[in-house]
């Protein structure tokens, strides 16, 4: 724990005050990447703690997004309003979608989570009217327009999602999910509800996954389905918690700022950005499975 | 007229996913895998069988480089992706698959993106091996959609002698039953391995030859034909091959019955739908064991 302190304290320290030393280009990329990272670390409480292969983040986020644009846009809420009731509609729809799914295991979860990115995806199209479909939906409000605000916004909610997330991890909550995720009869027997369990991991992940996307938004100006549901949104943030290190909480963290990062450096490439950053994603997975934080942090400490 | 259209058309379309989903839940069946590189390397085999075939050299040597092209890909996949992670030691059991999962589809996104750099992502349509269109009943069909059809059945009919008449065939299908059972009968596990990726590589490689002269493919469309074959393996029943084909006709059906009568927009959205009902009433799917 105070070897995850030290780590952690003197980095979030760098981050506060790299507002004094660099450009609006390199914090606004940062601010993108630090909503990455809670997006990232809700999926890690659910796959790496409950051992459930969430495919579709995207669907949580989502709807997140577009309760929150969709009230400000129509009904001219005001943001911190709209950020509450997007954080509530993607815990009430990632309920509808666990309750029944946590029945199935493996791949038929990860499948049915896969279907719910597809139907939203299609909804939103499909209503392009009230949606504003593939274009987007533009909001009046925005959170800030100064750069640093934006970025301190972005950095104080990673940190304390963050925290929450971690602390949950490490609390007898967190255990008893690691216990369910892997051997969920066992953990039964031992007397856990597992499926209350797992179903408070997929809530929690939901509200921060919600909050994320609305504050997003919300930071960008427009929601749009290629920003916050596209399956390739949830398949970013799946590469980025494998790639900084499953079961850590923390890692998912570095793996989504490295891989917004990782995106922007190799931009010059152009198309082949994509090829290099997957390459180099899967290059960690075959041979340091652990990922970048899994020797540091592994919480089961198995190594 | 456009009952008859629906029922030649869904038919063309359906014998299309057959093909395609089988050998997903082939390799599902024997190994395990869940390939997500899938769509990508149908992608690979319809670019480069368009690409050979756009020198001159004619629409079949090109259909051959395609095929040649998905069966590199797919051995390439077993050997350097999923082999090491399957015998990984430090990756534990019960998270080996979704290691192979996200590797597979960092390698399918790897490939999509290489085609897209090298051949542009415009789609791309191959020269069919049939050219002319014949009236049947007063629809007017594309010789290339009916032998679309009739190749897509040789190959599935071809398969099917393969696993249930041929000695090496049983060897796979006893895989899938019980894979330590037939270490002990001296049989080596990785050759069967080995095997089965060839045959997927073929099957994948036709699909994906015949897709891109029957409808056009660029290299956007991985992830959608991923994803199409997933459920209809997922509705038929994980590795059950009959069930993977009666699902291919499912969906092939109602997709375009979707298009043609409501709106082609939305021609994929009944089928979620319906894949969301079975998975939650019948979750090992149409013919599926548990």
């Amino acid at each position: 724990m105070t070897r995850v302190l030290l780590i952690v304290l003197p980095a979030l320290l760098v981050m506060a005050l790299l507002p004094l030393g660099v450009g609006g280009y390199i914090l606004g990329l940062l601010t993108l990447g630090y909503y990455y990272a809670v997006f990232a670390m809700s999926w890690d409480l659910l796959f790496g703690f409950a051992g459930e292969v969430n495919f579709g983040p995207s669907f949580l986020i989502g709807v997140g997004a577009y309760t929150a644009a969709l009230l400000n846009h129509y009904w001219l809420w005001p943001i911190p309003v709209c950020l509450a009731a997007g954080a509530v509609a993607a815990v009430a729809a990632g309920a509808v979608l666990a309750v029944p799914a946590l029945r199935l295991t493996g791949p038929y979860f990860g499948l049915v989570t896969l279907v719910a990115v597809l139907l939203l995806q299609n909804v939103l199209v499909l209503f392009a009217g009230i949606t504003g479909g593939e274009i987007g939906l533009d909001l009046p409000d925005v959170l800030a327009i100064d750069e640093n605000t934006n970025y301190y916004y972005a950095l104080a909610f990673m940190t304390v999602s963050g925290g929450i997330l971690f602390g949950l991890s490490r609390s007898p909550v967190g255990l008893i999910l690691q216990a369910s995720g892997q051997d969920a009869i066992e953990a039964a027997a031992l007397g856990f509800n597992v499926a209350k369990h797992k179903l408070t991991a997929f809530c929690i992940s939901a509200f921060f996954s919600g909050l994320a996307g609305a504050m997003l938004i919300f930071y960008l100006g427009t929601a749009s389905v290629g920003t916050v549901v596209d399956i390739a949104v949830g398949v970013n943030v799946i590469i980025a918690a494998v790639l900084g290190g499953r079961r850590t909480i923390i890692g998912a963290a570095v793996g989504a700022i490295f891989l917004i990062g990782a995106g922007e450096i190799l931009r010059p490439l152009g198309q082949l950005s994509t090829f290099v950053v997957s390459a180099v994603a899967l290059i960690v997975i075959l041979f340091f499975p652990g990922g970048f934080m899994g020797r540091l942090l592994q919480a089961g400490g198995r190594e | 007229m456009l009952g008859l259209q629906i029922l030649i058309d869904g038919f063309a379309i359906s014998s299309l996913y057959a093909l395609g989903a089988i050998g997903f839940t082939l390799i599902f069946g024997v190994s395990g895998v869940l390939n997500l590189s899938h769509g990508a390397i149908m992608v690979v085999a319809a670019v480069i069988a368009w690409w050979v075939g756009g020198f001159g050299s004619g629409p079949y040597l090109g259909a051959l480089a395609g095929v040649a092209a998905s069966l590199a890909c797919a051995f390439f996949t077993y050997r350097v992706i999923v082999r090491p992670i399957q015998n990984s030691r430090a990756i534990p059991r019960e998270e080996k698959e979704i290691f192979v999962l996200t590797a597979t589809l960092l390698w399918g996104i790897m490939l999509q993106e290489a085609t897209a750099y090298f051949f542009t992502n415009n789609p791309k349509t191959v020269r069919p091996l049939v050219e002319g269109v014949i009236m049947i009943l007063g629809v007017r069909t594309p010789l290339n959609e009916i032998l679309t059809a009739l190749l897509s059945w040789i190959a599935i009919g071809l398969l099917y002698l393969l696993v249930n008449r041929t000695r090496t065939g049983k060897s796979l299908l006893a895989a899938s039953m019980n894979p330590r059972g037939l270490t002990l009968l001296g049989f080596e596990l990785s050759s069967i391995y080995v095997l089965v990726w060839a045959i997927y590589g073929v099957l994948a490689g036709i699909a994906g030859v015949l897709l891109g002269a029957f409808l056009g493919v660029s290299s956007d469309n991985a992830g959608v034909l991923t994803a199409s074959a997933f459920s209809i393996v997922v509705l038929g029943g994980l590795g059950s091959v009959s069930g993977s084909l009666i699902a291919a006709y499912v969906v092939g059906y109602l997709e375009t019955m979707t298009a043609y009568l409501v709106n082609p927009s939305i021609r994929t959205v009944p089928v979620l739908l319906l894949l969301v009902a079975v998975v939650y009433v019948r979750p090992q799917g149409l013919l599926g064991r548990r």
